[in-house]
C-alpha cells in the first residue's frame, strides 16, 4: 500500500529541480529529510551542482506532474509520473540509454590507493566541520547575519547618525548600547551553539577506526580517512565515511546497517558486498571505483567497479553512510569513497526550514504604522522647530539660550548654525534618534526569549509526553509557537497519524473462500514453534489464526485447493523484504524471531504467515529459508521486483525445493486485478473483490497476491533481461521496472489479506474537540476509498447524520460536472443551515456535509481551473476525505486552502509521503512513530500522537497565541507612552529636542525598566486553565478570530497611549509650573512615573499573579528606583541629588499617586464595563474557573443552559 | 484584588486525567514545568470596581482638600518689573537700554502685603519665555571643570563659551554660566532695611559635590559679550550660591528661582519698598521677568492645581461608582454562568 511504506525522498537538486528553473516558486515536493546536524548549510544547497536537464524524468514538479497526466503523449515527459516518484534514481531513464558515468562527472577511487585517489584535485579529508563560524570570523559573519533583520539596521544607521556632531543627542555611548546589548545577547547564544558544535565536531574527529596500511588494520582517527583507504569496521561501530562495501563477516558478503540517525528508520537494513570483490579473501587491494560526484541523495548511489578486469556495477544497496550503525555483522570492510563534508549525512545536514509565523507579520504592518507615526511627531517638531526658528529669526543672534554667535574670539563666528533649512533637517534627523525607541528594538529579543520560554514548556508538557515510548514534544522551529492558536485547517495523514502504523493480520481470502473467523482471544493459537537444536523458536508477535484456514493447510490430503492455500501463505511468507533476527530471551531454550523490516504491512504479513506454519527464519541475498509446517525448506531467490508506489506491487522469483521458479506478486487491488488473468476462474475473482471490499468497508488494509509458475524459457528470458538490467548503469531503475511489468502479467490470482491498522488511542475524542474549536480536519490518505470512508467512521471523522458528496471521476469532464453538482448541493444545504441558525455558526449547523474525493479525481482538478470550484466545495463541507493521493498531491491540497484563504493550515504526518504537505503547510507536525524520521526532520514540531494534537493546539497553542499578542501590543504601547512623553516635553523645549529623562535612564527604560515583566508574563501568563481550554474547545476561536491583536486594537492602544502619556506629563507639568523644579528632578519624576505605570498597566491584564509575576513586576519597580537613584548620585552629571531634592516635597509623591490613577481609569472603566457588560468567552470561562462552584450543577449541563438562561440571578 | 489561590492550584490540575504511571522514566511532577503554579486570578467582579471607585474616590478628595487648603495658605506676592523699570522714554529701545553701560537701572518699586507672611518668606525671580532647557544652552557646561581644579581644561562641552580670546579656559564655562542672572533685589520697610539672608539657597550636595572648593572663575565675563553677573573671582564656585542654583537649569521656559530669605515675618498690608537693579536683559527675546514673595508649605508653593486634580479625579471615580452601582443593578449578569458564552449563546436566543 502506497502509505504503508516509506517512499523513496525526492531529492531537490535533481538535474530538473524546479528550483533551477523558477526560482522563488515554494517548493511544491519534499526537500529531503534533513538529517539533525545542527548545521546550516543552505548555502551548500546551492553550490551543488545543477546538470543539465538531460534525463528524460523530465519536469521534477508536483504542477507538471498533474499536467503530464493529462497530456501523456507529450514527448518531452513519457513517463513524467514515473520519474517523478523515482526522484532518487535520478539519472535513470525510461529510454534506457546506458550511459556510463562521463570522466568529467565521476570519481575514481582506487582501492586501497588513497595517493592516486586524492590525484589531480584534493579530496577533503573526513574531518567535519558543522560549525559556522570561527573565531576569526564569528564577529563579521555574525554581525553580518544578524544585520538581515531590518529592524537592526534602522537602529545601527541611528547609531551611526547620532556620532555626526550636529546630531549628537546621546553620548556616543549611550547611542550605540541597545543597539549593542541585543547583538551581543544574540551572539552569545549563537557563539555558545556554535562552540557546542565545535565540541562535538571535535569529538567526531578524534574517533578512531582501523584503516588497512600495509596489510593490517592500524587505528587512525577519523579526521585523517582519506577517499581510497581501506577500513574495518566492527559490530555496533558507527560508519566513518560513506563506503563502498567490499566484504562483510558473512560469507555471501551481507551487512545490517542501521540507519537511526541518518533517516531515523530504526529497523535494519541490508547491504551487500559485491561477490567479485567477495572473492578477494576479505581484503581486496586493487580496483578502481568510478562514482559519481558527491551529492545529497540518501538513497541513490551510482558506481561501477574494475577489478580483475571485470566491471561491475555498484548500486545503492553497495554503500554504507556515514551517520549509521554496523549491526548483527561481526565485520565489514569497505573503501571510503566520500569523506568528510562530501558524505551524504553531511551534505543533507541543513536546518528545519525557517517560517515566520502569522502574528509576525501582522507586527510588521503594524511597525510600518509605527514608522509612520514616528514620522508625523517627528514631521510635527520640526515644523514647529522651523515656524519657531522663523519666528524668532532676529532675536536668536545672541538669545544667552540659542546663540547663533560665537563671540569668544576675536571674529565673531558662527556658532553651529548653518542657517535656517539645515537646522530644519537637523531638527527631523535628531527628533528621529530621539524618537527612535517608538520603534520597540527590544521587542525582538524579547519575543525570541519569550518563544524559547514557550517552548520549554511545551516540551515539558506531561500531556504531551508518549507515556509508552517515552517521546518528548520536540520544537523543532522556534519562531512559529504562536501560529498555533490560529490555526482553521488540519490536513491529517491517515495511516500512523490517526492510526498506529501496528498492523495487525486480520483477514485472509483464498481462491474466493473468506477465512476471517478468528479464534477467541485466550487461546494459544498464533504461535507456530519451531525446535531448533533443542531450542524453541518462535516469532515475536503472535497473530490470531482461522482455524478452518489451519485446518486446510495441514490437511494431509493434496487437493488444489490446499495446494493454492499454501502458495498464498508462500507467497506471503517469501514475498517481502522482511529480515528475519533470532533474538535470544531471558530463558535460553527460547529464542523469538523478530521480523525486521522497513514496511509494517509486510511484517504483519510476514508474523501471519508464520502464525499458520510458514515460519521465515533466514534471508540471505540469495535465498531464504523457510519452515513450511515442520520442515526446514530452501528457496532461492532468483530475482527480487522492489515494491514501488507507482507499481503498487513487488514480486519475487523463487526456485522451489522441487525444482520449479515460481512468481509471487503482492500488491494493491488496483494494480493486481490489471495483471491477473481473468479469464481463468473468472468467479473467484469475483468473490475475492466482494472480499476486499468487505474488508476495506471495516477499516482494513488490502492487498492481493498472485502467482505464475514460470517456463524454463519464460524464466531465461526473463533472466537474460533482468541481469541486464541489473547491471546496467544509467536507467537501471527504470529497465528493471520494465523488466517487471513484463513478467508480471496473467498471474494467478491466490488470494488477498486484511490487515487492521489500528486507531491511535483517542483519536475520535481529539478529532470532535478539533471539530468543536473550530477547526476543519481533513484527512488525506493514500487508502482506498472504503477504508478511508470507514476509518473515518471510527474516528467520529465522519458521523451518520452527515451528506456525502463523493467525487471520483475519470475524466476532466465528468470532474466539472460533479463539482458543480456539489456546489450547487452546498449552496442548497447552506441557504436551509442558514434559515434555521442564523450565519456564522458551523459549528451548529445540522446537516453536515462530508466531501469524499480521490486522487485520480484531483488529478483533473488540482492546478487548473477546476480548483476554485473545489474550493468552495471543500471550504463549504465540515469534512473533507482524500484518499488514493500521491504525496505531493497532499501538498497541492494544503496549497489549495493557503493560497485562497488568509487561514492558518497544519499538516501532521508520519511518513515520508507527507513531508511535502507538511513543508507547504503554515505548521507542519511530525509523527515521531513507526515510519521512521523523515516527516519530522521536515516538522516544526514533533509529537509522539495525534490526540497531542488537542493540547498543543487548544492548550498551548491558545496560550502562545494569547501571550504573544499581548505582549507584542504592550511592547508597542510601552515604548509609544515614553516616546509621548519626550515629545510633549519638546513642545515645552522650543522644539529643541532636550530630554528631561537622562539619557541612561532612556537607554535603559526598554532594556532593565520594562523588559523583564513582558517576558515573563510572555511565558508565564495563562488566560484560562487547561482544563477550561480542554473543556470547552471553542475558546479556541479567539485566536482563530485574531481577537488579540488586531489593527482595532492597535489603535485602541495607541489612543490610550497618548491619553496615558499626557496624564504623566501635563500633571508634573502643571503642578511644577511656576516652580523651581529642574530638569533632571522633573525627569526624574516623568522616569518613575512611566515605569510604574506601564508595569502596573501591564500588572492590571495580568491573568494570573504568581510569584514570578509578582518578583518579577516589583523588582522591576524597584531596580527603576535604585537605577534612578543610582544614576542621581553621580556628581558629574547635571542631575546630581535631584530626585533626593524632588522627594523631599509632598507634591513629588501626589503627582507620582495621580499620574497613575488618572493615567491608568480610562482603561480600568472600559475593562471593567466590556468584561461585565460585552463579556468575550474567554471572560465568561475565566469566571466559570473561578466562581465554577457555584455554577457547578448548571455548568455540568451547559447544552440544557439554555432553556433557563433567561432565569439567571446575580450572585450576592 | 481577591486572591483564589489555594483554589486554583488544586483545581487546575490536569495530571488527574491520566493516572500516573510511575516509572523511573517519567520526571517528577513539577508545577513549575506544568505551569500550574498557585495563582491568584483577579476577576473585576461588580464589587471590586465599585470598591475600586469608591476608594479612589474617598482617598483622592481629602487629599485634594487638605492641597487645596495648604496652596490656599500659602501667601504669594507677584511683582512683574521688566516693563515698569525702562524709563518711559526709553520704552521703545528696551534693548538700547539694557545693553548700555551708562543708563541707570536702579528702579524702586514697593509691593504690599496681602495677608500676614510668617517667616521665611522666599524670595524667587520668575523668567519667562527663556528656554533654559533648549538643547544648545543645556549641553553648554561642564560639570567636571566645575568640580575640581584639575579638570580646569576641560571645556570642550562649553561652545560657544569655552576659552577666552587668549586660549585659556572660561571658569566656569558655557553658556549657562556665562548667562547668569544678574538682577539684584533690596527690600526695606518704612526705610529700615529687611535683611535678605542669600546663604544656603543652594542645594547643600550641590555646594559639597558638585561646586569644587578649590575652583575658583577666571576669564569670566571677559570676552566681547557680556552675558550676566560677574562673579568673585577670589570665592570659590563653591561659595557662589546664586551661579549654583542658576546652573540647576529649569525644566520650562517660565521659571522661579531662588534669590534669598527674609527671616522677618510680614505683617498685613504692609507696603515693602523694592529697589532692583534691572540688569539682566531679557528684552531681547522678549522673556518677562517677575520678583515673587512667597511662604511655603508641605506642598511647595501656591499651586492649586493638584487640589484641583485631586477633587475631579476624586469625584469622578465616586461618580463612575454611582454609574456602575446603576448599570450593575439594572443590568445585572451572572459572574460565570455558560450561557453567556457565544456558542451557547445563539442557543440561548433560539429558545428565547
Amino acid at each position: 500500500m502506497a502509505s504503508g511504506r516509506p517512499l523513496l525522498i525526492p531529492s531537490p537538486k535533481t538535474p530538473t529541480s524546479p528550483y533551477s528553473q523558477t526560482g522563488s516558486d515554494p517548493p511544491p515536493h519534499p526537500d529531503p529529510p534533513p538529517i539533525p546536524l545542527p548545521s546550516s548549510s543552505s548555502s551548500r544547497r546551492s553550490k551543488l551542482p545543477s546538470k543539465s536537464q538531460n534525463s528524460s524524468g523530465g519536469t521534477f514538479s508536483f504542477p507538471t506532474e498533474l499536467r503530464a497526466s493529462k497530456r501523456s503523449s507529450s514527448s518531452s515527459s513519457r513517463q513524467p509520473t514515473t520519474a517523478q516518484r523515482f526522484p532518487s534514481r535520478r539519472s535513470d531513464s525510461m529510454t534506457g540509454s546506458q550511459r556510463d558515468i562521463p570522466d568529467s562527472e565521476a570519481r575514481f577511487v582506487y582501492v586501497n590507493d588513497p595517493d592516486r585517489s586524492n590525484q589531480p584535485t584534493r579530496l577533503p579529508t573526513n574531518s567535519i566541520r558543522t560549525t559556522k563560524y570561527s573565531i576569526l570570523t564569528f564577529l563579521p559573519r555574525n554581525l553580518f547575519e544578524q544585520f538581515h533583520r531590518l529592524a537592526y539596521i534602522y537602529f545601527l544607521v541611528l547609531a551611526a547618525m547620532n556620532q555626526v556632531p550636529q546630531l549628537g543627542v546621546f553620548g556616543r555611548e549611550t547611542s550605540i548600547l541597545p543597539l549593542a546589548f541585543v547583538l551581543g545577547v544574540t551572539a552569545i547564544k549563537d557563539g555558545y551553539e556554535d562552540f557546542r558544535r565545535h565540541r562535538s565536531d571535535q569529538t567526531e574527529n578524534h574517533r578512531s577506526a582501523s584503516v588497512l596500511s600495509d596489510r593490517d588494520f592500524v587505528p587512525t582517527r577519523w579526521k585523517d580517512i582519506r577517499v581510497g583507504q581501506v577500513i574495518k569496521v566492527h559490530t555496533n561501530d558507527p560508519i566513518p565515511c560513506d563506503m563502498v562495501l567490499l566484504s562483510t563477516s558473512d560469507p555471501t558478503g551481507v551487512a545490517y546497517i542501521q540507519t537511526v540517525n541518518l533517516d531515523g528508520e530504526s529497523n535494519l537494513k541490508t547491504r551487500y558486498a559485491k561477490q567479485e570483490t567477495l572473492k578477494h579473501g576479505g581484503v581486496p587491494t586493487s580496483g578502481l571505483i568510478r562514482c559519481e560526484k558527491p551529492n545529497r541523495n540518501i538513497y541513490g548511489f551510482h558506481a561501477n567497479m574494475d577489478i580483475d578486469g571485470k566491471r561491475v556495477s555498484l548500486g545503492p544497496s553497495n554503500i554504507v553512510l556515514r551517520g549509521c550503525e554496523l549491526k548483527n555483522t561481526n565485520w565489514a570492510i569497505g573503501v571510503a569513497v566520500y569523506t568528510g563534508r562530501e558524505t551524504k549525512v553531511m551534505l543533507n545536514s541543513s536546518g528545519a526550514p525557517s517560517k515566520r509565523s502569522r502574528l509576525e507579520a501582522h507586527m510588521n504592518r503594524e511597525t510600518i504604522l509605527l514608522a509612520v507615526l514616528l514620522f508625523l511627531v517627528c514631521s510635527i517638531v520640526t515644523i514647529l522647530g522651523g515656524i519657531w526658528l522663523h519666528v524668532h529669526r532676529d532675536e536668536l543672534n545672541d538669545t544667552p539660550f540659542y546663540r547663533k554667535q560665537d563671540f569668544s574670539d576675536r571674529e565673531v563666528g558662527k556658532y553651529n548654525y548653518y542657517g535656517i533649512g539645515w537646522e530644519v533637517v537637523f531638527t527631523f534627523l535628531k527628533s528621529v534618534i530621539v524618537f527612535q525607541v517608538m520603534i520597540p528594538i527590544a521587542l525582538y529579543v524579547s519575543m525570541e526569549l519569550v518563544r524559547l520560554g514557550q517552548a520549554f514548556f511545551m516540551i515539558q508538557d506531561d500531556s504531551m509526553r508518549d507515556a509508552a515510548t517515552h517521546k518528548r514534544f520536540q520544537c523543532r522551529a522556534l519562531n512559529i509557537n504562536e501560529d498555533l492558536g490560529q490555526i482553521k485547517y488540519v490536513f491529517s495523514d491517515k495511516t500512523g497519524t490517526l492510526t498506529e502504523n501496528k498492523m495487525e493480520f486480520r483477514c485472509a481470502s483464498v481462491r474466493g473462500t473468506d477465512y476471517s473467523r478468528t479464534g477467541d482471544e485466550d487461546d494459544d493459537n498464533g504461535y507456530s514453534t519451531i525446535a531448533v537444536d533443542e531450542q524453541e523458536w518462535k516469532p515475536k508477535m503472535r497473530v490470531k489464526v482461522d482455524e478452518e484456514l489451519v485446518q486446510l493447510l495441514r490437511s494431509g490430503e493434496k487437493t488444489e485447493k490446499r495446494e493454492r492455500a499454501r502458495d498464498f501463505v508462500l507467497g506471503l511468507a517469501a514475498c517481502n523484504t522482511i529480515v528475519p533476527l533470532v533474538v535470544d530471551t531471558e530463558d535460553p531454550r527460547v529464542r523469538l524471531i523478530d521480523y525486521q523490516g522497513e514496511s509494517p504491512d509486510e511484517q504483519a504479513l510476514a508474523y501471519a504467515a508464520a502464525a499458520y506454519g510458514f515460519v521465515l527464519l533466514e534471508r540471505t541475498s540469495g535465498h531464504i529459508v523457510i519452515d513450511v509446517l515442520g520442515h526446514r525448506q530452501r528457496f532461492d531467490v532468483l530475482g527480487l521486483h522492489e515494491f514501488d508506489s507507482d507499481r503498487k506491487r513487488m514480486s519475487v522469483i523463487v526456485g522451489c525445493p522441487d525444482k520449479t521458479v515460481k512468481l509471487f506478486v503482492k500488491g494493491a487491488d488496483s494494480s493486481m486485478f490489471g495483471v491477473i488473468d481473468k479469464s481463468r476462474n473468472l468467479e473467484i475473482v469475483r468473490a475475492t473483490e466482494s472480499h476486499l471490499y468487505s474488508y476495506s468497508s471495516i477499516g482494513l488494509r488490502t492487498l492481493v497476491v498472485g502467482m505464475r509458475e514460470l517456463s524454463s524459457s519464460e524464466f531465461v528470458e526473463w533472466q537474460s533481461a533482468y541481469e541486464k538490467a541489473n547491471t546496467a548503469l544509467f536507467g537501471r531503475a527504470g529497465l528493471l521496472r520494465a523488466v517487471a511489468a513484463n513478467i508480471e502479467t496473467n498471474l494467478q490470482l491466490l488470494g488477498a489479506s486484511g490487515i487492521e491498522d489500528k486507531l491511535q488511542a483517542g483519536v475520535p475524542e481529539a478529532i470532535e474537540s478539533l471539530r468543536q474549536a473550530g477547526i476543519k480536519v481533513w484527512v488525506l490518505t493514500g487508502d482506498k476509498q472504503e477504508t478511508a470512508i470507514s476509518i473515518g467512521y471510527s474516528c467520529k471523522l465522519l458521523t451518520s447524520d452527515m451528506t456525502q458528496i463523493i467525487i471520483n471521476s475519470h475524466s476532466k469532464e465528468s470532474c466539472r460536472k460533479s463539482l458543480l453538482d456539489a456546489i450547487a448541493m452546498t449552496t442548497k444545504f447552506s441557504a436551509s443551515n442558514a434559515a434555521r441558525n442564523g450565519p456564522g455558526d458551523v459549528g451548529s449547523s445540522k446537516a453536515p456535509l462530508a466531501l469524499i474525493i480521490d486522487g485520480t479525481s484531483l488529478v483533473y482538478i488540482l492546478e487548473t481551473e477546476l480548483e476554485e470550484e473545489i474550493f468552495k466545495v471543500a471550504t463549504a463541507c465540515d469534512v473533507v476525505l482524500c484518499c488514493r493521493v500521491a504525496p505531493l498531491q497532499k501538498a497541492g491540497i494544503v496549497a489549495l486552502i493557503k493560497n485562497r484563504t488568509s487561514d492558518m493550515t497544519l499538516a501532521i504526518g508520519d511518513g515520508a509521503n507527507d513531508v511535502s504537505m507538511i513543508q507547504m503547510a503554515d505548521v507542519g507536525i511530525g509523527i515521531s512513530g513507526q515510519e521512521g524520521r523523515q516527516a519530522v526532520m521536515a516538522s516544526d514540531f514533533a509529537m509522539g500522537q495525534f490526540r497531542f494534537l488537542v493540547p498543543l493546539l487548544l492548550v498551548h497553542g491558545h496560550w502562545n497565541y494569547q501571550r504573544m499578542a499581548y505582549m507584542i501590543l504592550y511592547n508597542f504601547y510601552r515604548n509609544a507612552v515614553f516616546v509621548f512623553c519626550l515629545f510633549w516635553y519638546v513642545l515645552y523645549t522650543a522644539f529643541s529636542l532636550t530630554t528631561a529623562v537622562t539619557e541612561w535612564s532612556s537607554v535603559l527604560y526598554s532594556v532593565i525598566y520594562t523588559a523583564l515583566p513582558t517576558i515573563v508574563v510572555g511565558i508565564l501568563d495563562k488566560d484560562l486553565s487547561r482544563k477550561t481550554l480542554m473543556k470547552h474547545p471553542q475558546l479556541y476561536g479567539a485566536g482563530q478570530r485574531e481577537e488579540r491583536y488586531n489593527l482595532k486594537m492597535f489603535i485602541l492602544t495607541m489612543m490610550d497611549t497618548i491619553w496615558q502619556s499626557a496624564a504623566i506629563f501635563f500633571i508634573p507639568f502643571l503642578a511644577y509650573r511656576h516652580s523651581t523644579v529642574d530638569i533632571s528632578g522633573i525627569g526624574d519624576l516623568w522616569t518613575l512615573a512611566v515605569v510604574i505605570l506601564v508595569n502596573l498597566h501591564l500588572g492590571m491584564d495580568i491573568f494570573r499573579w504568581n510569584w514570578v509575576t509578582h518578583a518579577s513586576i516589583w523588582g522591576c519597580i524597584v531596580a527603576t528606583a535604585i537605577c534612578v537613584i543610582i544614576i542621581d548620585c553621580i556628581p558629574v552629571l547635571p542631575g546630581y541629588w535631584a530626585i533626593f531634592e524632588m522627594m523631599k516635597e509632598g507634591l513629588f509623591w501626589f503627582c507620582l499617586l495621580g499620574i497613575i490613577f488618572v493615567a491608568l481609569i480610562p482603561r480600568f472603566v472600559v475593562k471593567a464595563f466590556t468584561e461585565y457588560f460585552f463579556p468575550s468567552d474567554i471572560q465568561v470561562a475565566r469566571e466559570m474557573e473561578k466562581y465554577g462552584s457555584l455554577n457547578a450543577a448548571t455548568a455540568t449541563q451547559e447544552v440544557q443552559m439554555s432553556s433557563y438562561s433567561n432565569s439567571h440571578q446575580r450572585i450576592p | 484584588m481577591n486572591s483564589n489561590g489555594a483554589s486554583s492550584s488544586a483545581t487546575d490540575g490536569v495530571r488527574d486525567s491520566n493516572p500516573p504511571k510511575r516509572n523511573s522514566k517519567r520526571p517528577k511532577y513539577s508545577k513549575f514545568t506544568q505551569q500550574e503554579l498557585p495563582a491568584c486570578k483577579p476577576i473585576l467582579t461588580p464589587a471590586i470596581v465599585i470598591t475600586t471607585f469608591a476608594l479612589i474616590g474617598i482617598i483622592f478628595i481629602p487629599i485634594g482638600l487638605a492641597s487645596l487648603s495648604a496652596s490656599e495658605r500659602v501667601v504669594e506676592i507677584v511683582d512683574r518689573y521688566d516693563l515698569d523699570c525702562i524709563p518711559e522714554q526709553l520704552r521703545n529701545d528696551q534693548l538700547a537700554f539694557i545693553q548700555s553701560s551708562q543708563t541707570n537701572k536702579t528702579c524702586t518699586r514697593s509691593v504690599i502685603v496681602p495677608r500676614y507672611m510668617k517667616s521665611p518668606v522666599f524670595i524667587y525671580y520668575e523668567l519667562d519665555n527663556f528656554y533654559q532647557n533648549h538643547r544648545r544652552y543645556v549641553k553648554s557646561r561642564s560639570d567636571k571643570q566645575l568640580r575640581s581644579k584639575a579638570s580646569e581644561q576641560d571645556t570642550s562641552t562649553c561652545a560657544p563659551e569655552s576659552i577666552s580670546s587668549d586660549g585659556s579656559p572660561i571658569v566656569p564655562c558655557g553658556l549657562i554660566a556665562w548667562s547668569l542672572f544678574n538682577d539684584t533685589y533690596s527690600f526695606s520697610f518704612n526705610n529700615e532695611v529687611l535683611m535678605v539672608n542669600k546663604k544656603n539657597i543652594a542645594w547643600g550636595s550641590d555646594k559639597s559635590h558638585k561646586f569644587g572648593r578649590d575652583v575658583y572663575p577666571k576669564n569670566f565675563q571677559s570676552g566681547q559679550l557680556i552675558g550676566g553677573a560677574t562673579l568673585n573671582a577670589s570665592i570659590p564656585l563653591s561659595e557662589q550660591e546664586d551661579l549654583i542654583v542658576w546652573m540647576r537649569t529649569a525644566a520650562l521656559p517660565t521659571f522661579r528661582k531662588l534669590y534669598g530669605r527674609i527671616e522677618e515675618d510680614l505683617q498685613p498690608n504692609q507696603k515693602i519698598t523694592v529697589v532692583i537693579e534691572n540688569n539682566y536683559n531679557t528684552y531681547s527675546f522678549g522673556g518677562k521677568k517677575k520678583l515673587v514673595l512667597s511662604t511655603t508649605s508641605w506642598i511647595g508653593g501656591k499651586n492649586d492645581f493638584l487640589g484641583v486634580a485631586y477633587l475631579t479625579v476624586g469625584g469622578l471615580c465616586l461618580f463612575l461608582a454611582l454609574v456602575f452601582i446603576l448599570l450593575y443593578l439594572f443590568k445585572p449578569r451572572t459572574m460565570g454562568d455558560p450561557s453567556y458564552l457565544s456558542w451557547n449563546r445563539n442557543a440561548a436566543g433560539y429558545a428565547d
